[in-house]
């Protein structure tokens, strides 16, 4: 029976999450003719319009079709891993992503990592310590966090670190793994600044709703040390934490471009911002592609996760 | 007509807590900043490129940057250009959360659940790509940038009030309201919308404070304000190379931003906890 409903859940969820790509796949298809003057002006970009150009524009995009089946014809070449010929370029847009993607991963990954080390103890320290001084520190410093953008703190990162006490180096991506580390130790600190503000936001929160709670103050009663017990709050706590996954990766996301755009590094943030400068449409639509894709996933994730930790989830149907 | 509140009276009257009070204290100047620059500063961007770009000294306590602006006057300059688009987008989406949550949460049915599904949709969506995506392939400009995030940011707007009204449809007073026979409209905008007000505003500070920190983070791409502007976002990009000769070209824009986005969210949180203990404590 349970083992049921959470199939049903988990279909009902893949199947949310499959209809919100399909539909963000149109709006992603659809920039093409959003993008001002014609289609066939747009895909030329810069190159003269020869009739050799605009029959080759014509052979891939299929211009003289109908809407659907242009939509169809190109998203079946996205799925076959096409993703077309950058205008500013001229090279394949799966392989400019595929030169870029590994420096983005790292720096969301590092990123993560320091938003994780960072937020959830200072967010514990904030709840253990409610309403004192230190709490009211760290729920303040939560919000500065929260609202500082991250090309703002890369830049005072920069004034700081870099130039005044020259600890790590201005710009560059670096050779070699620790040096590759070293130079990107203030970018994902730009980025994590973000992450760690919801972090000790949602930890907080989370772990004085379960000190709250009946079994925390039997468990003090029996004389359980108060690490144990933290043990089991935290372990309980955890649950809230996870929805905010999402989120953080979501803002995540979002500060790479900044983040990369700021420290002049190469992935596929800066990519998204030289592109949209030079309208270059298709490495446009395949960048947003990619990430909606990746929010999508990870949403889902979250989603399933939430429901393998609470079984309330699965059981009650949804979780807003 | 107001709902009586029983819980104002037992209400301790606290100061607000220091960081309130600085916030207060921050927004304040911006805003002064924001209404009287052209008086304070009226030639704020008038560039000096025989003076470049100088450290802090006599005149110019922040130093000038490359072009020989006054860094000081460009912060206070920037306050105009920065503020007033954040505060459009606030109020935008307010206005639409409004009109789409009332009714969403007062007559449930294919209305909530359309908005909701709207919410959802919108919900899992960066405000700020799909602003960089579709503002830098329409390339309108800022104009466009605001209309986009007011879209986006709605929903957020919508589902508090949505929630705010739920909350409200059956107590006492709407259920006398709805046996005088008030058509439904009446309802909600003349006795339930007096009542979620104070939420909704309470949201508009937070809205604020996120859309300053994206039209600033747009401007910075440079796909915002036009180059050259005095916005604070656009100043740190166009200064981002300055920083070594003269970090303030850096610093003062970025603190501003900082300090501007934390003190709204802080009083917009102040503002929501206040409002949300009272409305626990009817």
């Amino acid at each position: 029976m349970a083992w049921r409903s959470w199939g049903a859940f988990l279909l009902r969820r893949f199947a949310g999450t499959a209809v919100v790509v399909v539909l963000l796949s149109i709006g992603v298809f659809g920039l093409l003719y959003l993008a001002p003057g014609s289609v066939q002006q747009t895909l030329l970009g810069t190159r003269p319009a020869t009739p050799e150009t605009i029959a080759a524009i014509q052979a891939r995009y299929h211009l003289d079709d109908p809407l659907p089946v242009q939509y169809l014809s190109w998203l079946g070449g996205v799925l076959r891993g096409d993703l077309g010929v950058s205008i500013r370029t001229g090279s394949p847009v799966a392989d400019m992503i595929g030169d870029r993607l590994p420096l983005t991963l790292a720096l969301t990954g590092y990123g993560t990592l320091l938003s994780l080390l960072a937020g959830i103890p200072l967010g514990v320290a904030g709840a253990l310590r409610r309403g004192r001084a230190t709490d009211r520190l760290v729920v303040t410093a939560g919000v500065v966090g929260l609202s500082a953008p991250p090309f703002a703190v890369g830049l005072l990162l920069l004034v700081v670190f870099a130039a005044w006490l020259g600890w790590f180096p201005v710009y560059g991506t670096g050779e070699g793994l620790a040096d590759q580390i070293w130079h990107l130790t203030l970018p994902a600190a730009a980025l994590a600044v973000g992450a760690v503000g919801m972090l000790v936001r949602f930890s907080r929160a989370a772990l004085i709703r379960e000190l709250d709670q009946d079994y925390v103050v039997f468990a003090r009663a029996r004389g359980l040390s108060s690490a144990a017990v933290l043990g089991y709050a935290l372990r309980n706590s955890l649950v809230p934490i996870l929805t905010a996954a999402g989120l953080i990766v979501t803002g995540m996301l979002a500060g790479t471009v900044l983040v990369e755009v700021t420290f002049a590094l190469p992935g596929l943030g800066s990519l998204l911002v030289d592109s949209v400068t030079f309208k270059d449409v298709p490495a446009v639509q395949a960048l947003a592609l990619l990430l909606t894709l990746l929010i999508a996933v990870v949403n889902l994730l979250v989603d399933v996760g939430y429901s393998v930790v609470d079984p309330r989830v699965r059981l009650g149907g949804r979780t807003s | 007509m107001k709902h009586p509140r029983a819980g104002l009276a037992r209400e301790t009257r606290r100061r607000p807590p220091i960081s309130v009070a600085v916030a207060l204290a921050v927004l304040v100047a911006v805003a002064v900043a924001t209404v009287f620059a052209p008086w304070i500063v009226p030639d704020a961007t008038a560039q000096d490129l025989m003076l470049g770009i100088t450290g802090p000294g006599p005149g110019h306590p922040l130093g000038t940057d490359d072009l020989g602006r006054d860094v000081l006057e460009l912060l206070v300059a920037g306050a105009r250009t920065a503020v007033p688009g954040a505060l459009c987008v606030a109020a935008g989406s307010m206005l639409i959360g409004n009109l789409v949550g009332l009714p969403a949460g007062y007559l449930g049915g294919w209305v909530d659940a359309l908005a909701m599904r709207w919410a959802d949709l919108v919900f899992s969506l960066p405000a700020l790509l799909v602003a960089i995506v579709v503002a830098g392939v329409l390339g309108g400009g800022y104009g466009l940038a605001i209309a986009v995030l007011v879209v986006l940011f709605a929903p957020t707007d919508t589902r508090v009030v949505r929630g705010a009204v739920l909350e409200q449809r059956h107590r006492p007073y709407v259920e006398a309201a709805q046996l005088k026979n008030l058509s439904a409209w009446r309802i909600m905008t003349r006795h339930v919308w007096p009542n979620i007000a104070p939420v909704a505003l309470a949201n508009v500070f937070l809205n604020f404070a996120y859309a300053l920190v994206s039209l600033a983070s747009l401007s910075f791409l440079g796909l915002g304000v036009p180059a050259g502007s005095p916005d604070w976002g656009r100043t740190l990009s166009d200064n981002r190379t300055q920083f070594l000769t003269n970090p303030w070209t850096v610093i003062a824009p970025g603190l501003a931003i900082i300090a501007t986005a934390a003190a709204l969210n802080i009083v917009g949180d102040w503002l929501y906890e206040r409002v949300d203990r009272r409305g626990r404590a009817r």
